[in-house]
């Protein structure tokens, strides 16, 4: 870890003027994932602002959405009585994720940011073009059995890791920023970005952005939501593959579907095609089958994550089943 | 005490409880010692090749550097004169050599030191060390090696040894068998884990005096290997591992390291502190061997064996051997009159592998008892039956009696305690909602070891006693077992005994390990107590002559006095006795070793698990829904630290089965699941409750408590348990671990 200078911002406008004034410089707010990259010589910030403590942490019900914090803790999001009534899916993907503790600490919008877990981009001995662009996929040829099978390039085949960002983009999240260019509105489905060219990118944020916030529409999935995850073991483990599926079933008919997948791209991948198939048929498992199906257009596995391919539209149905409640 | 007595009952609590929970303990990391200087290890970026050099001019403008060592400046270590230029290493291979000359031999080997005024410091210059290497082909796939497989050299020079080839009747009479089948299992190379990253702190006290805060599982051997490195008297090395936060095995070696800190040490003359990080922990301190196996298993119609052939080739480094006994469960356990096996190494461009908790037992038991439950299968038959069918009433391989053995007992009762009459004999016959449901289980046994130890005693004026022994206690409560054995022996309450360990000043005990520590020093313990009580008789005429001309069976101790059994009003304070004599302490030092009465008997201790699996059909999770193990190990000392120990070995033996996996990148010689993020052992939701009976009936062939070892059969057999829970809960045979999601679906 290199040295660095530690200022703690008090106002957004503060932290944004801070930034502007140093290309070197990153803000923290959890730092789950950050203080690891520092470590391990990943990235070397020389300045660190704080902005854990600015005034970013309200969950409130403005109009017809459901506004909340970036700097809102994912453990007090998971436990809010409003999300849990109005967002049940957030919910079930928060509390998917990492551990009580890192939830803890961790923010809504930390969450969004954090860096793939791919073993290449971590181990500064290998490859990566992510980490240092040109020196290769370490995982295209490697071992790649926690990697992408769907909008993958030549550069690079991560996944992006969060669980909590699957659920805010299938429920239509904006993600509201403030910088250089004034305050804009990202919808959450463009708000992370595909390998491409430029691995090194994760999300369409500019430097010196900061996130507000994020907003999401009211829906009547309520009832019918399931985040489902299938990990390596039964807690504390990165997605294999993750469903985020919402139905809005009036008398065994879906009238609207919501459904997206984690652990499968480098950003969220929101099932668009398979949600219009959903609407207007009614609730089965056949259903449920055909869809899966589409969703799988485009995939392809490599060496060791060809079983994606199968345990993905598994893992939708599953998920579907449940939150249908066909199980 | 109840013949299958359930764990919760009076078992004591550790005395050192109070001051592990409360950070009072301190471990080899947390010796602040004046002057202190902290080392952080540089590791290779390659598998194979020679340093071209090392560029260490970034390091050392660093703040607070104060030295950055290597081959190119290291000081020779004096006791590798010795054999200062071979071109190769000798056959069976030595120890790597920390800086000793410009050779890589696997990635993430140490390649130098850095040292500086703290901990963080040290670790960001040694992050600016800058290495260039002529690199050579490396060769890492094991699958892609197998076939250059060798003979061990510890067997080409002893034919004799327990890994040598081994025949009994025909090894492949398996193959003419009525029922009969070949299979081959892979067991990845798991690393070691424990909580305590490994740590060393090294001080010169003199040119020739060294004390090192080290963790290890040995402080004796650990001095003699210090002492023979540097070439100093025994007595000048000093090792203190007064706890440690567990170590499974790999504080069995002493490791580069190590040598690294004391070097350091040396060269700046100020104490060095050297703690890996966890990623170093899969590079550089051992880890259980990648193993292939096969099996050749047959029987007649009926279940009777007839035949089992095993064979192992095992991972191992190209620059030392490492052997375990795998196979050694596939000699005994079962009564088929043929038997054969064959142990092989492959050394590749690896890291030398060490013991890992069960070792190769557990290793060899996943294959063995996995082809015993697919023989069951293919024999229509329960897989209890065919293990009771064919259980020996004596030892076939050595042809002895057992000391003691009560696998059927603990069979039958854990059999009925996991419910094993709900089990189908199809594949898939039980559901639970959608889950499909599976019963497995899986036999375990390892040799009830006891080796030669010495205890002290000081019985104080006070009436306290502080018993020593250089024996450390890697996790399983040695310290409160020795306590509640020398209350026993000694008439003496527990608040009132100390027992000092860890410590290489105080009598000789060996490592811990091979489940041998109850029955080595437990013994030493009760030998020191008869020698103390023989002391106290022979001063109790002092204040009582009443006491004079009584023998030891004529006096009973208890509650710090004696007394005449047959007139117990009769009675002195051991205290008393002390007083009367002047005496300030009574010292008393024993030492003891095996009898010879216990090489008549084939002495092993057994186990067996079983597991409720459930499985998902569509996502391939498994969960783990209950486990219930029973162990014969002898008397148990303490029910809680046993138990305690148990529900450890089915964890490490759910990460085995489930979960663990080192998986190496051969391109790069180089480990790419290397944290725990990427490297999984069971967390809590993994781990089901844990049911645990000890058939609790002594074994006085092995030692004068009745104790047999525990450590290793906890997790000997946990892992085809699962497995074969996995199977009987979907039909699908696993044989290469883990057996993760991917794999089920």
């Amino acid at each position: 870890m290199i040295q660095f200078q530690y200022t703690r911002a008090t106002a957004a406008k503060a932290a944004l003027d801070a930034i502007s004034r140093d290309k070197t410089a990153m803000f923290i707010a959890g730092g789950t994932n950050l203080v690891d990259l520092m470590k391990r010589g990943i990235v070397s910030p020389e300045r660190l602002i704080d902005i854990s403590r600015l005034p970013l942490t309200d969950i409130t019900t403005e109009g017809k959405s459901l506004k909340i914090g970036s700097l809102a803790l994912n453990s007090t999001v998971a436990e809010n009585k409003t999300v849990q009534q109005k967002q049940p899916l957030l919910v079930q993907a928060l509390n998917a994720g990492a551990s009580a503790q890192i939830r803890n600490m961790a923010t809504v919008g930390g969450n969004m940011l954090q860096r793939t877990r791919c073993h290449y981009f971590y181990d500064t001995a290998l490859p990566c073009n992510k980490r240092e662009p040109g020196s290769g996929c370490g995982a295209l040829e490697g071992f790649n059995r926690m990697h992408a099978i769907f909008g993958f390039s030549e550069k690079c085949i991560a996944v992006h890791p969060s669980d909590m960002s699957v659920a805010l983009v299938a429920l239509d999240a904006t993600v509201v920023v403030d910088g250089p260019k004034g305050q804009r509105r990202i919808p959450f489905i463009d708000f992370h970005r595909l390998p491409g060219d430029r691995p090194e990118i994760d999300t369409n944020l500019l430097p010196g952005e900061l996130i507000l916030g994020v907003e999401i529409p009211d829906n009547r999935f309520a009832k019918n939501v399931h985040y489902l995850k299938v990990r390596d073991r039964a807690s504390y483990a990165f997605a294999l593959v993750s469903v985020a599926a919402a139905l809005q079933i009036e008398k065994k008919v879906i009238r609207d579907a919501r459904l997206a997948l984690g652990g499968v791209a480098h950003k969220p991948w929101r099932l668009s095609e398979a949600e219009r198939a959903l609407v207007g048929k009614p609730v089965s498992e056949s259903t449920f089958r055909e869809v899966a199906q589409l969703a799988m257009k485009g995939a392809k596995g490599f060496k060791y994550n060809e079983y994606k391919l199968k345990l993905t539209p598994n893992a939708i149905i599953q998920a579907l089943k449940v939150a249908s409640k066909l199980v | 005490m109840k013949f299958f007595d359930k764990v919760i009952g009076d078992p004591m609590n550790r005395v050192d409880g109070k001051l592990k929970v409360t950070g009072a303990a301190r471990y080899s990391a947390e010796y602040q010692l004046p002057n202190l200087s902290y080392g952080v290890v540089v590791s290779s970026t390659i598998a194979k090749g020679r340093i071209r050099s090392i560029d260490s001019r970034a390091a050392l403008r660093a703040p607070g550097v104060i030295a950055v060592i290597s081959h190119e400046n290291a000081i020779k270590v004096p006791g590798w004169a010795d054999n200062e230029h071979p071109t190769e290493p000798p056959t069976g291979g030595r120890p790597l050599r920390a800086f000793y000359n410009n050779r890589v031999y696997s990635n993430g080997q140490p390649i130098a030191i850095v040292v500086a005024d703290t901990y963080e410091r040290a670790r960001h210059a040694a992050m600016l060390v800058k290495a260039e290497y002529e690199e050579e082909k490396h060769e890492t796939n094991f699958e892609k090696n197998k076939g250059k497989a060798v003979v061990p050299a510890v067997v080409k020079k002893n034919p004799k040894s327990g890994l040598a080839d081994y025949e009994r009747g025909k090894a492949d009479a398996y193959k003419t068998a009525s029922v009969r089948l070949e299979a081959e299992y892979v067991h990845p190379s798991e690393v070691h884990n424990p909580m305590e990253l490994q740590a060393i702190t090294a001080y010169w006290e003199a040119d020739d005096k060294l004390i090192v805060y080290d963790k290890v599982q040995g402080t004796k051997p650990t001095q003699q290997a210090f002492a023979n490195e540097w070439k100093i008297p025994v007595q000048n090395v000093r090792v203190i591992s007064e706890f440690v936060g567990g170590a499974f095995g790999n504080g069995l070696h002493n490791w580069p390291h190590e040598t690294a800190a004391i070097i350091a040490a040396k060269m700046v003359k100020r104490p060095v502190k050297v703690m890996l990080t966890r990623e170093q922990m899969f590079f550089m301190v051992g880890y259980r061997p990648y193993t292939w196996q096969k099996i050749g298993i047959g029987a007649d119609k009926d279940g009777r064996l007839t035949g089992i052939y095993h064979e192992a080739i095992g991972q191992t480094s190209s620059y030392e051997e490492f052997t375990e006994s795998t196979l050694q469960q596939s000699k005994m356990m079962y009564t088929s009159p043929n038997i054969g096996t064959k142990y092989r190494l492959l050394p590749l461009d690896v890291s030398t592998p060490i013991w890992m908790r069960g070792p190769g037992e557990a290793t060899g038991a996943f294959a063995l008892e996995s082809a015993i439950d697919e023989l069951a299968f293919a024999l229509n038959i329960d897989p209890v039956q065919l293990r009771l069918m064919n259980h020996t009433d004596t030892d076939p391989e050595k042809n002895l009696p057992w000391s003691t053995k009560y696998l059927k007992e603990c069979i039958q009762v854990g059999a009925e305690k996991i419910g094993w009459s709900k089990r189908s004999l199809k594949p898939g016959g039980v559901r639970s909602g959608e889950w499909l449901v599976g019963y497995g289980m899986g036999v375990g046994t390892f040799g009830a070891h006891r080796g030669a130890a010495a205890v002290r005693a000081k019985l104080l004026a006070n009436g306290s006693v502080v018993f020593q022994s250089a024996v450390t206690d890697i996790g399983p409560g040695t310290g409160t077992a020795m306590v509640q054995i020398a209350s026993e022996h000694l008439g003496i309450s527990p608040e009132k005994i100390t027992f000092q360990l860890g410590n290489s000043d105080f009598p000789q005990a060996p490592n811990q390990g091979g489940s041998a520590t109850v029955a080595t020093v437990g013994s030493a313990v009760v030998a020191t107590c008869q020698a103390m009580k023989e002391r106290l008789l022979e001063m109790a005429p002092s204040a009582d002559k009443r006491f004079a001309n009584l023998k030891l069976e004529d006096v009973t101790f208890d509650k710090a006095h004696l007394s005449i059994t047959r007139s117990p009003s009769v009675k002195v304070a051991y205290t008393e006795l002390l007083k009367k004599q002047n005496l300030t302490e009574l010292d008393v030092l024993q030492d003891s070793k095996p009898s010879q009465e216990a090489s008549k008997y084939s002495r092993y201790s057994f186990s067996v698990h079983f597991a409720e699996v459930h499985v998902h059909p569509m996502t391939g999770q498994v969960r783990v829904k209950k486990v219930v193990s029973c162990a014969d190990a002898g008397t148990i000392v303490n029910k809680k630290t046993a138990a305690n120990q148990m529900i450890g070995g089915v964890t490490g033996g759910i990460g085995m089965a489930l979960q663990e996996d080192a998986v190496m990148d051969h391109r790069f010689g180089r480990y790419v699941t290397k944290d725990l993020a990427d490297y999984h052992v069971p967390v809590h939701a993994d781990v089901p409750p844990v049911e645990v009976y000890f058939v609790d009936k002594p074994d006085y062939i092995v030692d004068p408590m009745g104790t047999k070892g525990l450590g290793e059969i906890a997790i000997i057999g946990v892992a085809p348990a699962i497995t074969n829970a996995i199977f009987n809960a979907t039909g699908k045979r696993i044989r290469e671990l883990p057996v993760t999601p991917d794999k089920l679906i």
